[in-house]
């Protein structure tokens, strides 16, 4: 705390003097704020009850996973990927796998390739459908638009529980494929459930889109220019949302994404409704490629035969693997230097790279739309702070 | 009459009536299928503090997400009395750690610790509120919340189920109603000697000073054969 005396925890409320706008007020939110997704912290500086500055500070869930992956094999670095951005775990396993078999030059059967994309859009459903109850929590919905998020959720993750044994933490994919084989049983009840999803997105769309507080807090609130986006290296739905086409599936094509027929949504405003409407549109998008995976998935083995697992050792040389996640492009940096863990292990985190334009898209908004955009960029802590 | 529904308030466990040597189970069992309650005020303090628990709306990492599950329609915390969430320390009676406590969030933990109005417990959620979990060799993760507050109830996973975390629940209602009035043995809050507060480490050039509290915690010593 004394390194820094003014971002001191004490009194959360001080007032500022300032001779050309009179008296600022400054507000500690968080960390422990019902509306921070965590334990994220934002000093605003307010002039009534418009943000004249804002300041993220982060760091409260510095969990040290960059540097503990130095010290563990590659493998063992797996179960804390899954620990990164904790509600989509299957994606954040498949952007390791990549970058470890761009380092090894390991292949993958195409049973694991489908595997792999049914995994990612699984996830990706899980974690727009949150998202937006979240968001509407930050609007002061107050649970009910969560309730119907969680209700599907908990059908995806029993799908991933049975499959993988966990319902949060997977740790599915290995280099060169994934753990285990879904039975017969396990695609059909996937596939019914991908074949009812829309019915949900209908009821909740019906529930929330066209609402009359949610258009009137959302729509022109938190815009964002999409040069400024571009510039600040912005990834995923909020860059989408401001109308840059930019999806890695289509811009990098990785695992099988070329073979599939799907459209990216973009924005047109990149305001706080746009970028909701990206989740929104976003999880239609997967439903149409998760149909798509079930009707072509081909039979033959999940794991390349000439995998290794144990005592791995790729050639020293360096790697970098990304993938669309859903809240951006999400990357591993690896340098090895042929022992078995990595020299350096870097994490490119969307959260974290997303948030920095938070400053910019609150300036001149209510402390209540400060809460509504942060909702609406999505971030999770784990992947912020790592 | 017809007969009074088994699980109500006169239902809850009669031992420690009985104990006094008044009345027994069997008769208190008998008088209830009469219409008639009995029990003790001790007994119904414990009864009511228990079944409305209300924890601080207060997430730290992956084990927040199962914390949310739990109360959501699947798993639906408030059949056991602690749906209500409270954002802020002083209207909450539980803590429920969930997650890694790293260093820089420490003193943040203690500090909502203190600013929650006895009587108060805690649950520490999964591996790495016990224990730092798999982040345990991190130079910035705190080993375990309860180096600095006791802690009453641990659920280990990574992150434990809903369903463990509502095990843990209901562990600590049975707590609550095991607790003494008046006495040597009476609960924390009601002794005017036990501590409520504790203090705030500061967050070091290094580490957390002081590291642990030693009131509260001794590392264990375990024995090596020779």
């Amino acid at each position: 705390m004394s390194l820094f005396p003014n971002m001191a925890v004490g009194p959360t409320v001080r007032a500022v003097h300032d001779e050309f706008h009179g008296d600022l007020l400054e507000v500690s939110m968080g960390p422990q704020h019902p509306s921070t997704h965590g334990v994220f912290r934002m000093v605003v500086t307010l002039d009534g009850e418009q943000i004249v500055k804002l300041k993220p500070v982060f760091g409260y869930l510095h969990r040290n996973h960059e540097k503990i992956a130095e010290s563990t094999s590659y493998l063992g670095s797996m179960p804390y990927t899954d620990r990164l951005d904790y509600l989509c775990s299957m994606s954040t396993n498949w952007a390791y796998a990549l970058a470890v078999e761009k380092l090894s030059g390991q292949a993958v059967p195409d049973r694991a390739q489908y595997l792999r994309i049914v995994m990612a859009e699984l996830t990706r459903l899980v974690n727009h459908s949150c998202l937006v109850g979240f968001l509407f929590n930050d609007l002061g919905t107050s649970f009910t638009p969560l309730l119907y998020a969680f209700r599907e959720r908990e059908k995806i993750l029993d799908l991933f529980e049975s499959l993988s044994g966990s319902r949060m933490m997977c740790n599915y994919q290995r280099f060169g494929g994934c753990r285990v084989d879904p039975s017969p049983e396990w695609l059909a009840a996937a596939q019914a459930l991908v074949d009812n999803f829309p019915r949900f997105l209908d009821e909740y769309e019906t529930m929330l889109t066209g609402n009359e507080i949610m258009l009137a807090r959302t729509q022109g609130v938190g815009r964002l220019d999409p040069a400024h986006a571009v510039n600040a290296g912005l990834t995923g739905p909020v860059l989408r949302a401001c109308g840059v086409d930019y999806d890695l599936r289509k811009v990098d094509g990785y695992g099988f994404y070329p073979r599939f027929d799907f459209r990216v949504p973009l924005g047109a405003h990149g305001d706080t409704y746009d970028r909701y409407m990206m989740r929104i549109l976003e999880m239609r998008e997967s439903v149409k490629i998760l149909q798509q995976a079930f009707r072509d998935l081909p039979a033959g083995p999940v794991m390349d035969p000439k995998a290794k697992l144990r005592g791995f050792r790729p050639k020293a040389g360096e790697a970098y693997g990304r993938l669309e996640g859903p809240k951006g492009e999400l990357g591993f940096y690896l340098i090895s230097d042929g022992s078995p863990n990595p020299w350096r292990y870097r994490v490119r985190p969307p959260s974290l790279i997303n948030l920095t334009l938070l400053e910019e898209m609150c300036l001149g908004h209510t402390v209540a739309d400060a809460v509504v955009i942060l909702g609406s960029i999505d971030i999770v802590l784990g992947e912020v702070d790592r | 009459m017809s007969e009074p529904n088994p699980t109500s308030a006169a239902g809850l466990p009669s031992e420690a009536l009985a104990k006094e040597g008044n009345i027994s189970a069997a008769e208190r069992e008998d008088l209830r299928r009469h219409g008639i309650l009995l029990t003790s005020l001790e007994e119904l303090y414990g009864w009511g503090r228990s079944n409305s628990i209300w924890p601080l709306q207060f997430g730290l990492a992956c084990c927040a997400i199962e914390m949310i599950a739990a109360a959501t329609a699947r798993f639906d915390i408030a059949r056991f009395g602690a749906e209500i969430f409270r954002p802020s320390p002083r209207q909450a009676d539980l803590m429920i750690v969930s997650g890694t406590v790293t260093k820089k969030m420490a003193p943040q933990v203690v500090r909502l610790w203190n600013q929650m109005p006895e009587p108060k417990y805690c649950i520490a959620m999964g591996a790495c509120a016990i224990s730092g979990g798999p982040f345990k060799q991190g130079y910035n993760v705190l080993k375990g919340i309860d180096r600095f507050i006791p802690v009453d109830i641990y659920i280990p996973g990574c992150p434990p189920r809903p369903e463990a975390l509502l095990h843990g629940l209901t562990q600590l209602q049975e707590k609550i109603r095991s607790e003494k009035i008046s006495g040597p043995q009476a609960a924390r809050h009601l002794q005017p000697d036990a501590a409520s507060e504790f203090p705030v480490p500061d967050y070091g050039a290094h580490d957390l000073q002081p590291p642990s509290n030693p009131d509260i915690f001794t590392a264990p010593v375990l024995p090596r054969k020779a």
